[in-house]
């Protein structure tokens, strides 16, 4: 706690590449997850086959990954890019999934009503559909950030920054106490992202305030691979 | 593509897997810490979902922990273990076990709390003491999300053990580890390549075992159904599907 209070300046420095390492794989992983989710839900065997992809995703470790990676893609070995790159990729597999399960929940008698009101897919997709898989969304939204928030962390094994480069240097230079300082400071930095997430899908849901108490949470997607 | 070719001519070469830093034992050291670490965890996580599953009390701590947990540097606890107890098996197992408990405790806890009430009022009423009523009704109800919580703790063990090799350890990640400090990449790649192939193995296997323990399908039976059956208190099968809603 210490050593995490007198090396505010540079925590917060890699606080900032730390949460941008994080968070760009997050949106981009939303980008695809979104469409291709909405698209091939409906249709059994792309849906099927998305799924299977996906979880063959899930077993590639990470590590094994951001070492991969370079020689597949024309990045240069250590880069950012490729822990930006692999995190997208076990994103994407997750949130594809969360995207099923939520569009999945929306009642079909609502589904009707909104057909009968005279809604056309597109516009009964936007109106309708989604805000209604928001809850669920969300939830698959939370774990994936806070996983990604501890994963990041591993990067620092290969030598990309963030918080992890505070494990390796406090490691190497025997100093547990900068070791815990690093913990603090990731579970620190999950917990107010998770918060943050949590309450705007609050905001964005205002029917359902008042109820979904914390079972919810645990039926979320469960993460898989090399979380 | 060279990079493949020289991994895979290291994978097939029969000199690379035998002595004592060879593939085979590096692979068995890996396999020697995810079974130690995925053990622990389990003994810890699911008698306290069964607890938590059965009663219902203790729900929110629970959320919190696991999602506290999720949030836990599986790297920086390894580290903090290895300079607070030096080499072995302990930090490994410590921080690998710390990584496997939650999946294993939402796993369990879900499935337990998902169970149709209608099935637990009816062992009850047939006379079933609350012991029964949970390791003959819920347990086996609950199977698939516990064995599902299982597969995904054991996936993720089984990928992260290879930091484990950062601290001077054994394992398939020493393959990951040294060849990118020597910069020799297709050794990484094998590292790689060997971790990947054991989770897909892993998954296959435990993949089954939750197919095969679907309730009411009789996957698990050996002979005939007897008169003392416990699947027959089984209520309909709740699918694969590990977010199913009761």
């Amino acid at each position: 706690m210490h050593y995490l209070l007198t090396h505010l300046p540079s925590a917060w420095m890699l606080t900032v590449i730390h949460l941008r390492l994080s968070l760009v794989p997050v949106l981009a992983g939303l980008a695809i997850a979104l469409p291709w989710g909405v698209l091939v839900w409906r249709r059994a065997v792309l849906r099927r086959l998305t799924t299977v992809t996906a979880s063959v995703v899930f077993t590639i470790p990470s590590l094994a990954l951001f070492v991969v990676l370079p020689l597949i893609i024309p990045t240069r070995i250590l880069d950012e890019a490729n822990v930006i790159v692999a995190l997208t990729l076990y994103t994407t597999a997750l949130l594809v999934r969360a995207v099923f399960e939520a569009l999945d929940a929306v009642p079909w008698q609502v589904r009707d009503a909104a057909s009968a009101l005279g809604y056309r897919p597109i516009t009964r997709l936007l109106k309708v559909e989604l805000p209604l898989s928001i809850p669920l969304l969300v939830a698959g939204l939370r774990v994936v950030v806070v996983t990604n928030i501890s994963m990041v962390s591993v990067g620092a094994v290969i030598g990309i920054g963030g918080l992890g480069t505070w494990f390796t240097e406090g490691y190497q230079a025997n100093k547990s106490d900068q070791i815990v300082a690093g913990i603090i400071a990731i579970l620190i930095l999950a917990f107010v992202v998770d918060m943050l997430i949590m309450l705007a899908g609050r905001l964005a849901t205002p029917w359902n305030r008042a109820s979904r108490p914390g079972r919810r949470l645990l039926t979320a997607p469960v993460v898989g691979g090399s979380r | 593509m060279s990079f493949f070719e020289q991994a895979l001519s290291y994978l097939f070469t029969a000199a690379n897997w035998t002595g004592p830093v060879g593939l085979a034992a590096r692979t068995l050291e890996h396999l020697e810490y995810t079974a130690a670490a995925v053990a622990v965890s389990a003994l810890i996580a699911i008698p306290i979902g069964m607890l938590v599953g059965h009663t219902g009390r203790g729900t929110l701590v629970v959320v919190s922990l696991v999602n506290a947990l999720r949030a836990l540097p599986t790297l920086g606890v390894l580290l903090l273990a290895v300079l607070l107890w030096g080499l072995g098996l302990v930090p490994p197992i410590v921080a690998l076990m710390l990584l496997g408990i939650p999946p294993l405790l939402a796993g369990t806890y879900a499935g337990i709390s998902a169970v149709d009430r209608t099935v637990i009022d009816a062992a009850r009423s047939m006379g079933m003491g609350e012991m029964r009523v949970l390791l003959r009704v819920e347990v086996p109800n609950a199977l698939p999300l516990i064995l599902g919580g299982l597969r995904t703790a054991s996936l993720q063990v089984v990928a992260t053990a290879t930091v484990a090799a950062y601290a001077s350890l054994g394992g398939l990640g020493r393959y990951l580890i040294d060849g990118i400090k020597v910069r020799q990449f297709h050794i990484a790649l094998v590292g790689a390549l060997m971790v990947a192939a054991l989770a897909l193995l892993l998954d296959a296997a435990l993949g089954f075992a939750i197919w095969a323990s679907v309730p009411g399908t009789g996957r698990l039976r050996r002979k005939p159904p007897g008169g003392s059956d416990v699947m027959q208190y089984a209520s309909k099968s709740p699918g694969l599907s590990p977010n199913v809603d009761p």
